[in-house]
């Protein structure tokens, strides 16, 4: 156990199915309340429905896992309710070095650009993100039930019936949509028979979490082949409570038990840091990955998410932060199915989306890791070429590769899109996630929007706003899928039916091409549905139809 | 024109939502072309390579630019 953290040990409860003789018919249970299956839950309650999440133990997560947390993540955290804690006690970072034996190669920034809430990565050990997930879990209302383990399931036309194994016996559980969130070795899914398939990479890293006082920035370093670990790879992460997160390739031949040995471990690290500073060590584990993901997400009343269908290698984060967006991109489509306001196949476009996603995550830190470990001479030879060139040539770095770190999917190809009928400049294209600006008097364009469609009408003045306009936008907030109107605008000002949000800094229309009335309309998850150059009720209703895979307009 | 040194890697037909991407494509696609290959074989598609590419560059400036700078520099 390490000694800067305190596992927390979360209340077992005697289930109400076996605490009195009752069958209850849940509309959704998750399981797995791993940071993916936690915030599926959270996203769910608050969106009005009940949820009841089933876990296994009784804690958060053991060892050094998860640690990376991309910008994306934060953003749909803070929609949760629960990024300010992770900002809070994790270390933001936004640099990235890289060095090849004894120098620096390449360096890049995450966020180029400032007029961001968040920056591109906040490093947390994976125990914190899951305890503060946990509690506003149940400040929320979600019935998280610990301590309940998932040992039979069975799919159904209408229903999926578990059997949940607890300390006061097995019980029966009735529900009409499963989320899997339970990791990458997934019961469920093994219990349904359903393959995931991909390949696994023959190599073997050391992770060591090492407690010490050390001034390096708050910087991501990768070492291609360092004097004090040769022909290797090694990867320094600063964690929160001066915990130092370690990944040192090992080669596959190496062996897991001797290289877990303390001295042996001691040993690699006095090597790196290269002076007698004192350092504790908190964690060690030797690990091997994977990419690999299910042929589809969706298994009619069940559907799989984070690491349960999807698995990558660690090199650009890209793991827990898919994860997040699959919880994201699913939540608000199965709360409309469950309310009876969207057809089922709405949650195909669930597999499609995040299908997507993980095919360009899984190419991605397969790329990383074939240029990190090569698995020929030739290969080899390349690499070191393309390191001993990018010192001093810019497209040379361009081809560096120590991992490709995790950006939000665009769903530009996504049938719940509308496409373009007029010239947009810059990266709003739909199928994007909304891109964060500066609004009001320090708020933030990203917090005002999310959990509901949303309209936004960018204009200089909102006292300009035509009367029609108005009176559509009450048309739209009354509908049975309701969309909320905001005005985006260069100057303050009260317009009916809709809120009114400053563009300050004028960078909201410039990153959105806003100038001369463009209209967007954003998904609850934050992506872009469909964009104009003027508003038009009925093409706004046609969107929002084809968004939610309803035939007819809603 | 001298030799190019920025970022130059494209592709026309495809949609490119990373700027990492067509370099990316490319290292995949040299890396792939010498699978399974013996070392012998790979230096000859190495040579054939540069021979081809030198060919459709075909500006003897550029070319003895780029061979200076790999020459000198390393």
């Amino acid at each position: 156990m390490p000694a800067t953290y305190r596992h927390p040990r979360f209340p077992y409860r005697t289930p109400p199915e076996l605490a009195s003789p009752h069958r209850a018919h849940h509309p959704v249970v998750v399981v797995g309340a791993g940071p993916v299956g936690l915030a599926a839950a959270i996203d769910l309650r608050l969106k009005g429905l009940p949820v009841v999440l089933l876990d296994e133990d009784d804690t958060v997560s053991v060892g050094s896992r998860g640690l990376c947390y991309a910008k994306r993540s934060l953003e749909i955290l803070d929609r949760l309710g629960c990024a300010d804690p992770v900002i809070a006690k994790g270390v933001s970072w936004n640099v990235g070095r890289t060095f090849f034996r004894d120098r620096e190669v390449y360096r890049f920034d995450l966020v180029p650009e400032p007029d961001h809430k968040r920056p591109g990565m906040v490093n947390l050990q994976q125990y914190y993100l899951e305890e503060y997930q946990a509690k506003r879990a149940a400040a929320v209302g979600v019935d998280v039930r610990w301590k309940n383990r998932v040992v039979a399931v069975a799919p159904a036309a209408e229903t999926v019936v578990l059997q949940v194994e607890t300390p006061d016996g097995t019980y029966e559980l009735q529900t009409q949509w499963l989320i899997v969130a339970d990791g990458a070795r997934s019961p469920i899914r093994r219990m349904l028979g359903l393959d995931i398939e991909g390949k696994v990479f023959r190599d073997r890293f050391l992770i060591a979490d090492v407690l010490m006082k050390a001034d390096f920035p708050a910087e991501r370093w990768f070492w291609f082949d360092p004097p004090f670990h040769p022909n290797q790879s090694v990867l320094l992460h600063r964690q929160a409570d001066n915990v130092w997160r370690i990944d040192f390739q090992l080669g596959w031949d190496a062996d897991p038990e001797a290289e877990k040995r303390p001295e042996r471990v001691l040993a690699r690290i006095k090597a790196m840091l290269g002076d007698d500073r004192q350092f504790e060590l908190e964690w060690v584990s030797v690990y091997t990955f994977q990419c690999r993901r299910m042929a589809k997400f969706r298994h009619g009343r069940v559907l799989f998410v984070g690491d349960a269908a999807h698995q990558v290698s660690p090199f650009g984060a890209r793991g827990a932060n898919s994860g997040y967006q699959d919880a994201d991109n699913l939540a608000w489509k199965l709360q409309l199915v469950v309310a009876g306001l969207a057809p089922a196949r709405l949650l195909d476009t669930y597999d499609e989306e995040r299908g997507l996603a993980a095919d360009e995550n899984i190419l991605n830190s397969t790329r990383s890791t074939d240029f990190i470990t090569p698995k020929s001479a030739i290969s080899r030879l390349f690499r070191d070429a393309v390191l001993a060139l990018a010192e001093r040539h810019p497209f040379a770095r361009r081809l560096v590769n120590s991992g490709r770190l995790s950006v939000p999917a665009i769903y530009a190809d996504s049938t719940l899109n509308t496409a373009d009928a007029e010239p947009f400049a810059g990266g709003m294209v739909p199928g994007s996630p909304m891109a964060d600006a500066p609004i009001d008097d320090g708020g933030w364009l990203i917090d005002a929007v999310g959990g509901r469609f949303q309209l936004l009408l960018f204009v200089d003045d909102p006292a300009a706003v035509d009367r029609s306009i108005v009176d559509a936008f009450a048309v739209l907030s009354r509908a049975r899928i309701p969309v909320d109107a905001s005005i985006v605008a260069r100057r303050a000002g009260v317009v009916a039916n809709a809120r009114v949000l400053v563009d300050v800094k004028g960078v909201a229309t410039r990153r959105y091409d806003g100038c001369g009335a463009a209209v967007y309309l954003v998904r609850p998850d934050q992506h872009v549905a469909a964009r104009w150059r003027r508003f038009d009720l009925e093409k706004v209703r046609a969107a929002l139809a084809r968004a939610t895979c309803n035939d007819r307009e809603i | 024109m001298p030799l190019t040194l920025q970022p130059n890697f494209h592709d026309p037909g495809k949609r490119q939502a990373r700027d990492f991407s067509p370099a990316d494509d490319f290292y995949e696609l040299l890396i792939e072309a010498h699978r399974d290959l013996t070392e012998a074989q790979s230096a000859m598609l190495n040579a054939k390579l540069i021979l081809l590419l030198a060919n459709h560059i075909g500006d003897l400036a550029v070319l003895r630019e780029a061979i200076a700078l790999v020459r000198d520099a390393g």
